[in-house]
């Protein structure tokens, strides 16, 4: 079953001579469970519909359903509830709270949705094990290195066991290494079934999804399977000499 | 060079020296070291392989010139170097999308966008053993640098289809 489901979907920016056709009728269907790569050239879209997908921003047209229910036409107060509790954000710049606490900034969402300190608590500790940051949880983001930190944000977006975790260029701002912890972690929420929809422009990052879609001037122009990919690593042989 | 020099002749026939020059012309400084004794080394194993034919045409106070044409051979064989996703040299893959623009045999931006599905599956499978793989390993050493390879590979493939895009 489609958890994600948009349908002609449509963002535009300006009118007239300055009109933007940011997104341009975009049909796309994420499969609970799965993980999906959308990759393009800069300015082709992407974090444009990753907004739109979120809540983040209006639509100007078409249709939108997170598990099976409408968000196109959502009031502001029921989006906004929504945006807390069933959809995660991961963002290239990490966008912790400088001030708080690892497990403090994993908490306070889950505080902003009504939840008792207790239980926020308990969620934030666990979820801070989730990504192996347990003994972190006293740092400021100023004391993490980068990779540490894009994984509180994980935690963070993971705190109201959303639908689907959206993240935008996750990896951007991480060398090679702290790019393969994020991945790792990614890998492990992908074998417990968490839905995953990345846009990122490092093919490295993209190649661990199930689906890579391209996408250019606003539209999705095509796709690649990767779902059970290719011929193991025998593959390898082809690439020497 | 067999497969370039094959495709090169499904545009049109042609003599070597003209072969050589389109070879040189797509290649640019790269195909300086290139000289006329090998293109015709290679025409020469290509008639014996019944892949291309030579007809003498005659010149007016010259010795005979040989023009080259494909076979049904030789075309089948062409059809068949286009749809191979093998990766090996960059200088290969660039005059498979020369040859195939100029003779109209295929679109470069299909054959672009075959090779880098391909790429992106190897770099996936790969990507799999990467994050399996504990660091600092002899073989995560190894994945390293095929992870780094491909992923270039993959980002000339995009200036590949950004050129042939203009193009077509
Ligand atoms: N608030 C806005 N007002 C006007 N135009 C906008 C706005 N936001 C985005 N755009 C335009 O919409 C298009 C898509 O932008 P978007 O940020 O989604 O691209 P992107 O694919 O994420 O690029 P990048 O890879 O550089 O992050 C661009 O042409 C951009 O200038
Ligand atoms: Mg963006």
């Amino acid at each position: 079953m489609a958890i994600l489901r948009a349908c002609g979907l449509r963002k535009e920016y300006g009118r007239g001579t300055g009109l933007v056709r940011a997104v341009d009728h975009v049909d796309l269907d994420v499969e609970a469970g799965e993980t999906v790569a959308i990759v393009g050239p800069s300015g082709c879209g992407k974090s444009t519909l990753l907004h739109l997908l979120g809540g983040l921003e209006r639509p100007t047209g078409g249709e939108l359903r997170l598990a099976d229910r409408r968000i196109d036409r959502m009031s502001e107060t029921e989006l906004a509830r929504l945006r807390r509790q069933a959809i995660g954000f991961v963002f290239q710049a990490f966008q912790l709270v400088d001030e708080l606490t690892a497990l403090e900034n994993v908490e306070l969402p889950a505080l902003l949705a009504g939840a008792g300190p207790r239980v926020a608590r308990r969620r934030a500790v666990e979820l801070l094990e989730r990504v192996g940051l347990a003994d972190r949880a006293a740092h400021l983001p100023a004391a993490l290195s980068g990779g540490q930190r894009q994984r509180v944000a994980v935690a963070r977006a993971l705190v109201g066991r959303p639908y689907v975790v959206l993240a935008d260029e996750p990896t951007g701002n991480l060398d090679s290494a702290a790019t393969t912890e994020v991945l790792r972690l990614f890998a492990a929420l992908r074998a417990d079934g968490q839905t995953l929809l990345l846009v990122t422009h490092e093919s490295r990052v993209a190649a661990t999804a199930d689906r890579v879609i391209t996408m250019r001037d606003g539209a999705l122009v095509g796709q690649t399977n990767l779902a059970g990919a290719g011929g193991g690593l025998g593959a390898f042989a082809g690439l020497e000499g | 060079m067999q497969d370039v020099v094959l495709a090169l002749l499904a545009k049109e026939p042609s003599h070597g020296y003209e072969l050589r020059a389109r070879l040189q012309e797509a290649l640019g400084p790269m195909g300086d070291a290139l000289n006329a004794g090998q293109v015709y080394v290679t025409l020469t194993r290509l008639e014996k392989a019944g892949l291309v034919t030579a007809e003498h045409v005659g010149q007016a106070h010259r010795p005979d010139r040989k023009v080259y044409a494909l076979t049904a051979d030789g075309r089948r064989r062409v059809d068949a170097w286009l749809a191979d996703l093998t990766w090996g040299k960059p200088s290969e893959f660039h005059l498979k999308l020369v040859a195939a623009a100029a003779a109209r045999l295929a679109d470069p931006v299909d054959l672009v966008e075959a090779q880098r599905r391909e790429l992106l599956r190897r770099l996936a499978d790969v990507q799999r053993a990467a994050l399996i793989e504990p660091d600092g390993s002899a073989a995560a050493l190894l994945i390293e640098g095929i992870t780094l390879r491909l992923e270039a590979d993959l980002r000339w493939l995009d200036a590949c289809a950004r050129h042939w895009d203009r193009k077509g």
